[in-house]
C-alpha cells in the first residue's frame, strides 16, 4: 500500500517528522518498507532529483504567442515572481489551443517553472538522466528557462506536454512546497485490512501521535430521479453478500479526471484512466470500499426485455452448473460453484467482489453510471480468488475483511465525487440492501487481563483512552471496561485481541522485558537427537564431513541405486506432492544414498577425495493410516585416495576401500558401546558382488556396506578410478541398542604373553568365522586375537589361504607359565583342526 | 729400544689421529693402535723381553700412552661425529615455507552447527527439545492452529500438498506446538521444536523449498508479553552479542495475539544502513506472540487459566546473516568448497 504523505494529511495532522512516522507506524504493526521522496530532500538515494527551492517555481502562464520562425513551437509569457515577466520558447502541445487568445491570467494557468541553472531530468532521454538548465538560441530566440513536463520534475515518465497545476497558487512559489511529497510504502498484513486505505491509515497515525482524525465528506447531493425506479437488488446468498449498495449517477461526462486526482492516484501506485474510472479507483484507495461501475444504459436495454419500464433487476447468486463469465481482462473464465456472481435476469454481470464483466463495462459512450458498493464474505472471496487465479485490488481487500458499514459511505462517496468531477446528476434515493447486519458483541476487559497477557500495568481509565483513540466504545463499569468495536473493524473476537490493541497502542517498545516467574517445568533431555548428534561427533572425529541434502526426490533419481532391476529402493509407496513447484523434486525420499551420491558427483569436479555422511529421515507411505513412516537412517560414503597427496614425497597413492569404511563403522560400534557388530557376504544390487556386506548386530540386521557397483557409478555420473564405499544404516534399529551405562574391565597388572599363529585354510572361509572359533577356545585368558595378514600364492597350495593372528594371552591374578600359554594355544589350534581343517603353516 | 719404539708409535699415532676426519678411518685407526692386534698392545705384550730394571719404566710409559691415545681418540671421535652430523643436517633440510599435509578433518554440515547454538543457548535458558514429523496433515499444520480452511491468513504459507488429501509438507514447525501441549497438558511447558519445513516456492538465491526452523514454545499460568519480551532479549544477546540491539513490532500471526516480529540491529553494518538490511539498520529475525486462546484450546489448555507465548526462528537466516552467506543455495548444494570453510 502506497501513502502519499499529501494525501493523507487531508484526514490527520502530521505532528512528527517522516521518519518518525515511518518508525511509529512500523512499530505499530504497519511496516514501513521503503519511503520514496519526490522533490524533497530525504532518504538514502543521493542521486535522486531534489527541486531547486530558488530555481523551480510555480510559473503563471499569461500568454502564448506565435514564434515568429517555427510553426511547432510558441512563446509563452510567464509571470515567476521575478521581476519582470519571462519568455520561454516551448513546443509543448498542450499549449497550442491558448495560442493567440491573448491574455490569459483569467483562466489561471500554472505551471512548474524552470529558470536558467535549475537541475532537471532530461525529457528528451530513456529513464532519468540529470540535466542542468543552460540558455541557448532556440530558433533565433534567446531561452533560459523552461515550463517543465512531469518526466522533467521525476514525478511520471510523461512527456507529451508541459504539467499544468489545477487551482490558484502564487507564482514564485518554490515547487517543492507544492508537488514535494514522500510516500509511505506499507506492508499491509492479514489482519489490518482496514488499513489498506489513506483513511485507515490516517486513524492510526491520529491514535498513535494524539492527533484528530478528519473523515472525508460522506454526504451526497441527489437531484435525479428516484432510484428505486431505476434498480432493484436480491440475493439468494445472505451469508456470502451481506450487504448490497447501488446508485445510478446519469449524465456523467467521459473526460480525464482532475489533475490532483491523477496526481495520486499516480503516486498511489495507480495508472489514471477517465474520470469515472479514476474515481472509482480513488475512493477505494482513499477510505478502503472496492466499489464497481457498471454502463447503466447496457443494462438498461436488456431490462426492457425482462421487465419493460421497470427497474434492472440486480441479483447475486451462485453459477449455474457450466455458467461461464468472460471479465474486463478479456479472460473467460469456468466458474466455481461457491463463486458469488453480480447477475441481472439474463446473464452474469461480475465476479462479485473480485471483477467485473466484459459486456457491462462502462467504455467511451458511457453517460449513466450504475455504481455498486457491496460486502462479501472474505473467506468465500479469497476462495474464488485462489481457484479462478485472478488478482486484483478489490479482491485483495475484500480477501482480508471489509466491513459491510462501509459500503454506504463508499456508494456515497464515489456518487458525490462523480457529480462534482463527472458533471453528473445522483438519482435520489440509495436502494440498499442489507439483509444480514453484522453484530458486534460487547467483549469485557479487566486490568487484569491486560497485565496477565500483555504484562502491562495500566489503570482502567488508561486502557480505555488508549481504545478510544481507536474509535472503540468502552463503558467503564467499575471493575471492568465494556468494549465495542468500532464499524470498521471485524478482527476484534475476544478480550485478547483488545489486549494487542492495547499493546500497539501503548506501543510494544514501552512493553517492559522480565524473567519468567513461572514453574520451570520437568527437564527432560531428548534421547534419541542426544544420540544422533553424538554418532554425528564421532563420525566428525573419524574424518567424515556432514552432508544435509533434499528430502525431495523423484523415483527415477532413486532408481538409479538399483540399475539392473530399475525399481524404487523399498517396495512401499513414496509420499508423492500434487503440486511439484519442480520435476527434480517430486517425492519424499526412500533413501539418503541417492542424493549423497549425487553430492559425490558435483564435487568430484574439484575434489578426488571424500568422506560423507548424512542423518535424516526416510519417508514410507503408512501402511495403515494416511501419514508416513518417517525412519532415521545414515548414510556413510567414501572415495578418493587415503590421503590427499602431499608436495614432499611421491608416495604411491592407495585409494580407500571397503576396508576403510568398515573400519569407520567399526569404530563408531566400539564408541556408542554396541558390540556383536558383524559382517555377513550378502548380495545387493546397488553393490559391486563378491564387495558387499550385510551388517549385523546379534543376528538383527542393521544396513548395508559395499563397493558401488560399477554401473551405479556410472550412472550418477561420478568420474574418477577410485571405488566407491557406501552403507546406509537403519538408526531405528541402531539407536535403541546403545546402552545408557557401560562397565569397564580392569587393567590387568600381570604381564601379556604374545604368541603367533598362521593358519592355512580354505580360501573361502570368512576371517570372522576363524576369529570366532578362536575366540571361543581361547577362554577368558585370551585378551585379544588380531588378525594381521592374509596371504595367497607361493608356496600356499591354490584354493588355500594363510591367516595369521597375534594371541594376547593376559591373567588378571597372576603371571602366566609357559606350560599354560602352551595349553591355551594347542587348544585353539586343535579347534581350528578340527572345525575349519585348518594346519598350521609353521607345522 | 723398546722404549723409543714406544715413544715413536706414540707420535707416529698420535699424528695419524688428528688427520682422522670420518667414523671410518678413526675406527680403523683405533683397530691398528689400540684394537687387539693394534700397535700398542703389540707392544705392550713385548714386556715380558724386558729385563726387570727397565719394565717398571716401560709399563709406566705404556700406561701413560694407552691413556692418553684413549683420550686422544675420544676427543677426536667428538670432533669427527659432530662435523658428520652437522654435515648430514646441512644436507637434508626442508624447504619449510612448503604447505604442510592436510589429513581430512571431519566437519559438521553449517546447518548442524547453527542449530546447535541455538540448542545450546536454549537448553542453558530451560528449554528442551521436542521433535515432530515433517510429512503432517491440514489439521495440525493450519486448523488446530486457528487457520481454518480457505482463510486468507493461509497466504503467507505457499503449502506442498500431497497426492492423499488433507496431508501435506509441514510449513513450519508450529504443528509442533499442538503435538507437545497434547503430551504434556496439563504440565508447564517450555521446549524448542526444530526440524525441516517445507514451501512451494521457486528456489533462488534468497528462498529454498526446504529449510530448517525452530520454533519455541512456553505454556504456564503466569506467561506475560513481558515474559516474551524479557526471554526472547535473552536469547538475543546470547546468540547475537550483549550490545546488539533489538526492537518488537506489532505484526499478525493467526496463532498469536497479540503478535509481535523481533529485529536485530544488522550486524553487517551495525545500524547504519546496508544492502542486506536493505537500508533500515535492522534484520527480521523472528515472529512471536502470546498462543492464541483457541490453539491453547486445541491443546488442552484453559485460555482462562493459561497462557504462553510462542516464537520461530530460522537458523540458515541466522547463518547467512553470522556469516556473510549470500545464496542459500549453498546450504544443500553442498559445495564443499562452501563447507570447508565452517
Amino acid at each position: 500500500m502506497r501513502v502519499p504523505l499529501s494525501w493523507l494529511k487531508d484526514y490527520v495532522d502530521i505532528t512528527t517528522s517522516i521518519e518518525e512516522l515511518a518508525e511509529k507506524l512500523t512499530i505499530a504493526g504497519l511496516e514501513v518498507t521503503e519511503i520514496d521522496y519526490v522533490g524533497i530532500p530525504g532518504g538514502r538515494d543521493l542521486e535522486r532529483l531534489v527541486w531547486d527551492r530558488d530555481k523551480l517555481v510555480v510559473g503563471q502562464i499569461l500568454e502564448v504567442k506565435p514564434h515568429p520562425d517555427a510553426d511547432r513551437l510558441v512563446l509563452a509569457v510567464v509571470d515567476y515572481g521575478g521581476d519582470e515577466e519571462e519568455i520561454v520558447v516551448t513546443g509543448a502541445p498542450n499549449l497550442f489551443p491558448y495560442l493567440g487568445q491573448g491574455d490569459l491570467s483569467r483562466l489561471e494557468l500554472y505551471s512548474p517553472f524552470a529558470l536558467e541553472g535549475a537541475t532537471l531530468y532530461d525529457g528528451h532521454q530513456e529513464g532519468q538522466v540529470k540535466m542542468k538548465l543552460k540558455g541557448r538560441q532556440l530558433r533565433g530566440i534567446y531561452n533560459r528557462c523552461m515550463l517543465c513536463s512531469e518526466k522533467e520534475l521525476g514525478i511520471s515518465d510523461e512527456h507529451e506536454g508541459i504539467m499544468i497545476l489545477q487551482g490558484k497558487y502564487q507564482s514564485g512559489t518554490p515547487v517543492q512546497d507544492v508537488l514535494g511529497d514522500a510516500v509511505l510504502e506499507i506492508d499491509i498484513i492479514p489482519n489490518i485490512a482496514r488499513c489498506a486505505s489513506i483513511v485507515g491509515v490516517a486513524r492510526e497515525v491520529a491514535a498513535l501521535t494524539g492527533q484528530k482524525l478528519r473523515e472525508p465528506n460522506y454526504e451526497v447531493l441527489q437531484e435525479g430521479p428516484p432510484v428505486n425506479k431505476l434498480v432493484r437488488i436480491t440475493t439468494d446468498e445472505p451469508e456470502l453478500n451481506p450487504r448490497f449498495v447501488a446508485l445510478v449517477i446519469e449524465g456523467v461526462e467521459q473526460k480525464p479526471s482532475p489533475e490532483w486526482m491523477q496526481r495520486r492516484l499516480r503516486l498511489a501506485g495507480q495508472r489514471p484512466i477517465n474520470v469515472v474510472v479514476d474515481i472509482s479507483n480513488y475512493v477505494m484507495l482513499e477510505m478502503g470500499q472496492p466499489n464497481h461501475t457498471f454502463d447503466y444504459d447496457f443494462l438498461r436495454r436488456r431490462a426492457d426485455q425482462y421487465d419493460p419500464g421497470g427497474p434492472i433487476h440486480i441479483h447475486t447468486r451462485l453459477p449455474e452448473k457450466g455458467e461461464r463469465l468472460t471479465t474486463l481482462d478479456g479472460i473467460t473464465h469456468e466458474l466455481p460453484p461457491f463463486t458469488i456472481l453480480v447477475t441481472d435476469p439474463v446473464n452474469p454481470l461480475s465476479l462479485g467482489g473480485i471483477m467485473g464483466g466484459v459486456d457491462s463495462e462502462i467504455n467511451d459512450r458511457t453517460t449513466n453510471v450504475l455504481l455498486e458498493a457491496a460486502a462479501w464474505n472474505f473467506i468465500n472471496i479469497r476462495r474464488s480468488m485462489v481457484a479462478l487465479k485472478i488478482n486484483s485490488e478489490a479482491g485483495f481487500r475484500f480477501s482480508r475483511g471489509v466491513h459491510p458499514s462501509q459500503a454506504l459511505l463508499g456508494a456515497k462517496r464515489a456518487a458525490e465525487l462523480m457529480r462534482l468531477y463527472a458533471g453528473g446528476t445522483v438519482a435520489q434515493g440509495i436502494v440498499d440492501y442489507y439483509p444480514n447486519k453484522p453484530w458486534q458483541s460487547p467483549i469485557v476487559l479487566t486490568t487484569a487481563e491486560v497485565k496477565r497477557i500483555g504484562g502491562i500495568d495500566l489503570s482502567q481509565v488508561e486502557i480505555k483512552r488508549l481504545l478510544e483513540s481507536l474509535e472503540f466504545k468502552v463503558d467503564d463499569r467499575g471493575d471492568h471496561l465494556v468494549v465495542v468495536s468500532p464499524d470498521h473493524r471485524m478482527d476484534i473476537e475476544q478480550s485478547q485481541d483488545l489486549v494487542e490493541e492495547v499493546c500497539r497502542m501503548y506501543g510494544y517498545d514501552r512493553i517492559p522485558e522480565t524473567e519468567m516467574s513461572d514453574t520451570l517445568p520437568p527437564q527432560r533431555s531428548n534421547i534419541g537427537l542426544d544420540r544422533e548428534e553424538n554418532i554425528k561427533d564421532l563420525l566428525v572425529q573419524l574424518g567424515m564431513q556432514e552432508i544435509i541434502t533434499y528430502r525431495l526426490t523423484t523415483p527415477e533419481k532413486e532408481a538409479r541405486l538399483l540399475p539392473v532391476i530399475k525399481s524404487q529402493p523399498d517396495d512401499r509407496p513414496y509420499i508423492t506432492l500434487a503440486n511439484p513447484i519442480t520435476v527434480e523434486r517430486v517425492t519424499m525420499r526412500h533413501s539418503l544414498l541417492a542424493s549423497l551420491l549425487d553430492i559425490v558427483a558435483v564435487n568430484r569436479r574439484f575434489q578426488e577425495r571424500m568422506t560423507f555422511f548424512e542423518i535424516g529421515q526416510i519417508y514410507l507411505a503408512g501402511e495403515e493410516g494416511l501419514l508416513p513412516d518417517e525412519l532415521q537412517r545414515l548414510a556413510l560414503v567414501m572415495t578418493g585416495p587415503h590421503i590427499d597427496p602431499a608436495c614432499d614425497g611421491d608416495r604411491e597413492q592407495e585409494g580407500l576401500n571397503f576396508f576403510d569404511l568398515k573400519g569407520v563403522i567399526e569404530d563408531l560400534f566400539s564408541a556408542i558401546h554396541i558390540s556383536g557388530l558383524a559382517a555377513e557376504a550378502a548380495s545387493h544390487p546397488t553393490f559391486r558382488p563378491g564387495r558387499t556386506a550385510r551388517l549385523l548386530v546379534n543376528d538383527r540386521q542393521i544396513g548395508w556396506l559395499g563397493e558401488l557397483h560399477p554401473l551405479v557409478v556410472e550412472v550418477f555420473g561420478i568420474h574418477g578410478d577410485w571405488p566407491v564405499i557406501a552403507a546406509e544404516l537403519d538408526l531405528e534399529v541402531i539407536l535403541p541398542l546403545i546402552p545408557d551405562e557401560f562397565q569397564v574391565r580392569a587393567v590387568s597388572a600381570y604381564p601379556a604373553v604374545l604368541e603367533d599363529i598362521a593358519l592355512i585354510v580354505d580360501r573361502g572361509i570368512p576371517a570372522a568365522e576363524v576369529l570366532n572359533i578362536i575366540d571361543k577356545a581361547g577362554g577368558y585368558l585370551l585378551q585379544k586375537a588380531e588378525l594381521f595378514d592374509v596371504y595367497e600364492g607361493n608356496p600356499i597350495p591354490r584354493g588355500k589361504k594363510s591367516l595369521a593372528y597375534h594371541l594376547t594371552f593376559q591373567s588378571p591374578d597372576k603371571t602366566l607359565t609357559d606350560r599354560v600359554v602352551r595349553k591355551n594355544r594347542e587348544r585353539i589350534v586343535k579347534q581350528l583342526e578340527r572345525q575349519l581343517g585348518a594346519t598350521l603353516r609353521d607345522a | 729400544m723398546m722404549l723409543e719404539q714406544l715413544n715413536d708409535t706414540y707420535q707416529r699415532s698420535l699424528d695419524q689421529l688428528q688427520n682422522a676426519r670420518t667414523s671410518e678411518t678413526l675406527e680403523t685407526w683405533y683397530r691398528q693402535t689400540l684394537g687387539r692386534k693394534g700397535d700398542v698392545t703389540q707392544l705392550t705384550r713385548q714386556v715380558g723381553y724386558l729385563g726387570p730394571e727397565d719394565r717398571p719404566a716401560f709399563g709406566k710409559r705404556v700406561n701413560e700412552v694407552k691413556k692418553e691415545l684413549e683420550a686422544a681418540y675420544q676427543q677426536q671421535l667428538v670432533k669427527v661425529r659432530t662435523a658428520e652430523l652437522e654435515a648430514k643436517m646441512a644436507a637434508d633440510g626442508l624447504d619449510v615455507t612448503l604447505p604442510g599435509r592436510r589429513y581430512s578433518r571431519g566437519r559438521l554440515h553449517p546447518a548442524t552447527q547453527t542449530l546447535r547454538e541455538i540448542y545450546r543457548i536454549w537448553g542453558d535458558m530451560g528449554f528442551q527439545i521436542y521433535r515432530s514429523r515433517d510429512v503432517e496433515t491440514d489439521e495440525f499444520n493450519f486448523e488446530l492452529l486457528n487457520i481454518p480452511e480457505h482463510h486468507p491468513a493461509r497466504d503467507l504459507w505457499d503449502t506442498f500438498h500431497t497426492t492423499e488429501p488433507g496431508i501435506i509438507l509441514r510449513t513450519h514447525t508450529s504443528p509442533g506446538q499442538i503435538h507437545a501441549m497434547r503430551e504434556y497438558c496439563p504440565e508447564p511447558i517450555r521446549v524448542i521444536l526444530p526440524g525441516m519445513c517445507y514451501r512451494y516456492e521457486q528456489i533462488t538465491a534468497r528462498s529454498e523449498i526446504q529449510f530448517n526452523q525452530v520454533e519455541g514454545l512456553a505454556v504456564g499460568k503466569s506467561i506475560s508479553m513481558a515474559d516474551l519480551k524479557g526471554t526472547l532479549a535473552d536469547f538475543a544477546k546470547r546468540m547475537f552479542g550483549e550490545e546488539r540491539k533489538i526492537r518488537f513490532r506489532a505484526s499478525y500471526f493467526p496463532f498469536t495475539e497479540p503478535s509481535a516480529e523481533m529485529d536485530v540491529e544488522c550486524m553487517l553494518c551495525n545500524g547504519d544502513g546496508c544492502q542486506v538490511c536493505q537500508y533500515t539498520g535492522w534484520l527480521e529475525i523472528l515472529g512471536c506472540g502470546m498462543v492464541h486462546p483457541t490453539v491453547l484450546r486445541n491443546g488442552g489448555y484453559d485460555p482462562a487459566v493459561y497462557s504462553g507465548f510462542a516464537f520461530g526462528l530460522g537458523p540458515e537466516r541466522i547463518a547467512m546473516l553470522k556469516y556473510g552467506i549470500e545464496d542459500i543455495r549453498l546450504f544443500w548444494g553442498n559445495d564443499l568448497r562452501f563447507l570447508e570453510q565452517f
